[in-house]
């Protein structure tokens, strides 16, 4: 039986970072990104972190989620699918924290003018981050509200320029035994190194999102640092973490969860409250934060609400046959 | 191996509230508003592991007793402590995970559910015929009813396997102490342990 208590030394999440200091994270960058670059001038490891914090501190605010109420920096970061890391919402932030992500680099394959292996700083460089808030819907039926930072997939994707026989895209997660303990589990049906894809039209949406923040800091580990994918209208664990490789394919491969599960899990798995996983429904959600007693339940939108933006992709399509 | 400490209150109390334990554990947790991000699935897994784990206390009894004699003294105790968590497991599955309509719709959905609840409805009817007066009543057939304790666990082991998405470890743990707890009675009731009474 798990009976997680806490060490009375443990530092709870919000003792680090309470909502009012979050709501003054700007002034706080300002003067860190001040200091650092006083203290050392751009080398290395502190260039990568400082222009980051830069980037963060210069992101665009953007329309997206306006009036939406945004899941706490704490629930963000402490109940994740990290499977890499142990299937307990828990496990990533308690061990995430042994995967090293710098120094980084991601590997570009396939059908693409552009390919070889680029450092993170090669795929930051030219891009200006924009803050989006969006919505996350897991296929186990809970949601969040996230401030993501990043930019445009396709704004990365056009970099590579993929030929015309690039038809798909697939993501991979990094895979480092040593430092995953969940790669290293005896048990599990899923295979390593996880893999997730899409089709170029959903690639190239401007909807699909590259982030490497949230909450106006750089990703933390058990987010999926240091860049990972965003798909807002899908469930989750299409919006693969910690990428290493991106593949432009002219044919469709077999995703990790298609693997383990190919009756529960589909490559589209656009969010869908009228397909049911064969386990459970799909027709509501219960949105983070929640207590006992307000469980926060609310109805699942099609497309997790973004219908309006991507229904046009998959027009004609059978959604019951393409889950 | 036996001893008057097996019968003494004390180890009686002691069994007792070690029963209540997890139960006092949710309560602190609640109170201190401490169940995670998701304390309603916290709360019903959380329930539901507690009434497996007495329902494998329960099992080892029997087998204990070999090396303990007197220690089935608390084999109904700890009997009804499976039934009271697992009773309060789909309780707050009811409350606080979905409405009562859903858990209808779910019972005949989705086989895992029916596999839980065939397992409480095994562990209300033990429940129910575990006082002196029904095992009078009974009779022989009281230890024929009772022997369903071994297809609730079953069914309790698949209600878990079927529910996991990718790592079949925890289950699995379980799993096998269910099969050393029946693999014992096999041995024994085949008189392979030298001691079929």
């Amino acid at each position: 039986m798990l009976i997680k208590t806490g060490k009375p030394g443990d530092i709870r999440p919000s003792e680090i970072t309470s909502e009012s200091a979050y709501l003054r994270r700007r002034e706080f960058l300002y003067g860190g990104a001040a200091f650092a670059s006083l203290a050392l001038p751009g080398r290395g490891l502190a260039s990568v972190s400082t222009s980051l914090s830069q980037r963060l501190k210069e992101a665009d605010k953007t329309a997206f989620g306006e009036g939406e109420s945004l899941t706490p920096f704490r629930d963000v970061t402490n109940y994740n699918n990290f499977y890499e890391f142990g299937t307990d919402k828990s496990d990533p932030a308690e061990y995430a924290r042994a995967m090293t992500v710098d120094p980084w680099s991601v590997s570009v394959e396939g059908h693409a003018e552009v390919t070889g292996n680029f450092t993170l700083e090669d795929i930051l460089k030219p891009h200006g981050l924009e803050e989006r808030i969006y919505r996350l819907r897991c296929v186990e039926a809970w949601s969040m509200v996230i401030p993501w930072y990043g930019f445009p997939l396709a704004d990365l994707l056009k970099r590579f320029k993929p030929t015309s026989k690039a038809k798909y895209v697939f993501f991979e997660t990094l895979y480092r035994p040593d430092e995953m303990r969940g790669q290293r589990s005896l048990f599990t049906s899923l295979e390593w190194p996880y893999v997730e894809g899409l089709r170029m039209d959903e690639a190239m949406h401007p909807l699909s999102f590259m982030a490497v923040g949230l909450y106006g800091k750089a990703l933390p580990n058990q987010n999926g640092a240091p860049i990972r994918l965003v798909v807002p209208w899908k469930y989750g664990f299409k919006s693969i973490k910690s990428i290493v490789k991106i593949r432009f394919m002219e044919e469709r491969l077999k995703t990790s969860w298609e693997k383990a599960g190919p009756s529960e899990y589909g490559f589209y798995s656009n969010v869908n409250p009228n397909v049911d996983h064969p386990r459970w429904s799909q027709k509501t959600e219960r949105r983070l934060p929640n207590s006992l007693f307000s469980p926060n339940r609310i109805d699942t939108q099609m497309f997790n609400g973004y219908a309006d933006e991507v229904a046009s992709l998959y027009a004609g399509m059978d959604l019951k046959a393409n889950f | 191996m036996t001893g008057k400490w097996i019968k003494s209150r004390w180890l009686w109390w002691l069994v007792f509230l070690g029963g209540l334990l997890p139960f006092v554990f949710l309560g602190v947790r609640i109170v201190q508003n401490n169940l995670g991000s998701e304390p309603a699935k916290y709360l019903v897994e959380f329930l539901g592991e507690a009434a497996l784990v007495m329902l494998l206390l329960t099992l080892s009894v029997t087998p204990l007793n070999r090396f303990v004699s007197g220690w089935v003294r608390f084999r109904r105790m700890l009997g009804l402590y499976a039934l009271f968590y697992a009773g309060c497991h789909v309780a707050s599955y009811g409350v606080f995970l979905v409405d009562w309509n859903n858990l209808l719709e779910d019972l005949y959905k989705r086989p895992y559910i029916t596999m839980g609840f065939l397992a409480l409805v095994i562990l209300v009817s033990l429940g129910l015929t575990s006082n002196k007066l029904m095992m009078r009543r009974l009779g022989r057939s009281w230890k024929r009813l009772h022997r369903l304790v071994y297809l609730a666990a079953i069914l309790v082991i698949v209600h878990f396997w079927w529910q996991v998405r990718s790592d079949f470890t925890e289950p699995l743990l379980y799993a096998l102490v269910l099969m050393c707890l029946l693999g014992f009675r096999f041995r024994y009731f085949s008189g392979l342990l030298g001691g079929g009474r």
